[in-house]
């Protein structure tokens, strides 16, 4: 009996690492292809090696044992006194190190990528600012408030997070263009922040905070304003995060529309600009590896830290009302 | 609404009561103009770029987009599309995609989260995160490195395949395996928004059914069987939705892996719209097929639906 259950434990367990490790595999790749040697010159026949295209494909940077290798060398080097031998090593071990990193030289110093980093952080900060905003006063008044026109526009609301994006692409293309904002940052935030599943996300819950606060706080002689900053914004935090978070992340990742309505290279947001360089660069692996590093890892570090809130806010589409 | 208090009744004239109810939904609307206030900014924005631009759609379906001037053309665009191979490629393609891709997944999600959710806290949280840290990371990126990982050459994939001895293959650029190449990758990815939403349904299913059915002999497969997996219908009908509106729409990957190649065999539904739209410009065309997706997407929510609802009740 027991010797079942460890032997069962011990399956799921097998399972469990198997899939982890195929599914993390890829994102794994992506740093160990921007950090492998792309030129490693050997010592022996002066062979000039690419590990990036390697076959069998090499499953780390081979700067690190080559690094070590050559830092074993200098050291017998110096032992034996030969000078000569451990300048030699130690430039090596520099040249390999310069490689290791020379994706990420090559994509700072060649391309445009720290203005798209930038645009995509000014512009997913600006948009997840006013989503919560914007968001939080109408999911609270649709929710604790009593007036005509409430369940209209509830209803409205339901009805059209259920129609895809897709649809709006062209209307939404014509009325950038009329309006004068193609190529343009307003032609992202505009749309973005009309997204209305915040607001349903809001309202459900708001739902959830008693009315007597809001009663007590009138009493009390607060105006609206005062009450929705005092006593509803404090309460609705947590839902505040995960909205948050998800906003950042959707706008961050975003990439149909900026395709569309984005030409100026200097306005692109990075997956619009990994995508040219992709375009551009369709062989150098090395260095669209090391633009999709610069990408993956502000919403990796977005995720470690803010795990539990992604879980929650995953878990809010089983709420019913 | 609430009615109105009845001050104008004794006139008895329709036109009064109608003006008296009028003034107190005026009055009532007064009372609430904060409220209408705190709803202005988003109202506004919904409007402009979601309530106007739908309804739009449907209008530019109806007409061939012109330089100067846009001319009616009925339903000429809809007819068009159903009579345009290109069209019937893609949406088999999807189909296709979409009907491996769904099942697959929930069921990975599912059998997952069942293997995760015994486990103690640290192990659980770790396996979620685990799992879950792929769906944060733009599909920009997971695509870019798959083109690396289906590499002829130097791809991870074929390197993997030498070790069952099957022989490399070229997976995105030849026509019948380019298809196969994205819905395995797209298996491959974890269904990580699936395995956290059944780990929650999990944890709310109460223990003592699974005593109950312990006393009454219930083997750990049945009672997995005939009490989680109906419980967890719903979350499985939500699950399913969301997947299958999400398939429906695959793009990232096809323009940045295969552009709808080789010829036309990756072709999907709204790589298609994104191509008659914004490179031949045929605009009414374009809205006409988002809006067949839309449809398309509409019938199979509803199919789906009502098979889950329709075993649940037996």
């Amino acid at each position: 009996m027991n010797l079942q259950r460890t032997s069962g434990k011990f399956i799921t367990y097998t399972i469990l690492i198997i899939w982890a490790v195929i599914s993390l595999l890829p994102l794994y790749w992506v740093f160990s292809t921007a950090l492998q040697l792309s030129e490693y010159k050997d010592d022996t026949t002066g062979q000039v090696i690419s590990y990036v295209e390697a076959e069998p494909p090499k499953l780390y940077p081979m700067g690190i044992p080559k690094y070590f290798e050559e830092w074993g060398k200098a050291r017998d080097a110096a032992s034996s006194g030969n000078a000569a031998a451990e300048a030699h090593h130690r430039e090596r071990m520099d040249m390999i190190v310069t490689d290791t990193f020379s994706g990420f030289a090559a994509l700072f110093n060649g391309t445009s990528i720290w203005k798209w980093f930038f645009n995509s952080a000014y512009i997913a900060v600006v948009v997840t600012v006013g989503i919560l905003l914007l968001d939080t006063m109408a999911g609270y008044v649709l929710a604790k408030k009593q007036f005509p026109g409430r369940d209209f526009i509830f209803w409205l609301i339901i009805a059209t997070m259920m129609i895809p994006g897709q649809i709006t692409l062209v209307p939404l293309f014509k009325m950038v263009q009329t309006l004068g904002l193609m190529d343009t940052h307003w032609a992202l935030i505009l749309p973005d922040l009309s997204m209305v599943f915040g607001v349903f996300l809001m309202r459900q819950y708001m739902l959830s905070i008693p009315s007597d606060l809001l009663e007590a706080a009138k009493i009390d002689g607060a105006s609206e304003w005062k009450t929705f900053w005092t006593v509803v914004v404090p309460l609705a935090k947590p839902a505040l995060a995960t909205l948050g978070i998800f906003t950042f992340m959707n706008v961050w990742n975003s990439f149909l529309w900026p395709i569309i309505v984005l030409n100026n290279a200097d306005l692109y947001t990075l997956p619009v600009g990994l995508k040219t360089l992709q375009d551009q660069n369709l062989a150098i692996f090395k260095l669209l590896m090391s633009g999709a590093a610069v990408a993956a890892v502000p919403m990796i570090i977005v995720f470690i830290a803010f795990q539990r809130y992604f879980i929650r806010g995953l878990t809010v589409g089983g709420v019913k009302e | 609404m609430k009615t109105s208090p009845t001050t104008a009744h004794e006139t008895g004239k329709p036109s009064a009561k109608l003006r008296s109810r009028q003034k107190s939904l005026l009055r009532e609307m007064w009372k609430q103009r904060a409220a209408y206030l705190f709803l202005l900014p988003k109202m506004i924005l919904f409007i402009a770029f979601i309530v106007l631009p739908v309804i739009w759609a449907f209008v530019i379906s109806f007409q061939e987009f012109g330089i100067f001037e846009s001319e009616w053309v009925g339903i000429d665009n809809y007819v068009a599309t159903f009579q345009n191979e290109a069209f019937m490629i893609a949406l088999w393609n999807t189909l296709k995609y979409t009907l491996v891709t769904v099942p697959v997944s929930i069921l990975l999600a599912l059998t997952l989260a069942t293997l995760i959710h015994p486990l103690g806290r640290i192990s659980q949280s770790f396996f979620r995160g685990a799992f879950y840290l792929p769906t944060v990371t733009s599909m920009v990126i997971i695509a870019m490195v798959w083109r690396w990982v289906y590499n002829y050459r130097f791809g991870l994939f074929n390197y993997f395949l030498s070790f069952f001895n099957i022989p490399a293959q070229d997976w995105l650029n030849q026509s019948d395996t380019a298809l196969w190449a994205l819905i395995i990758m797209s298996i491959l990815i974890p269904p990580g928004v699936g395995i956290i939403m059944y780990l929650a349904a999990m944890g709310s299913i109460p223990e003592s059914l699974y005593e109950a059915a312990k006393i009454d002999g219930a083997g750990s497969f049945q009672r997995w069987w005939q009490i989680t997996v109906p419980l967890l219908k719903p979350t499985t009908l939500y699950l399913t939705m969301l997947s299958l509106i999400g398939s429906f729409q695959v793009f990232t990957q096809v323009i940045l892996m295969t552009g709808g190649g080789p010829g036309d065999a990756t072709e999907t539904l709204v790589h298609l719209i994104y191509k008659t739209g914004f490179r031949d410009l045929e605009f009414g065309l374009a809205s006409a097929q988002a809006i067949v997706l839309f449809v398309i997407t509409l019938i199979f929510g509803l199919i789906q639906y009502r098979l889950l609802y329709r075993k649940s009740e037996d």
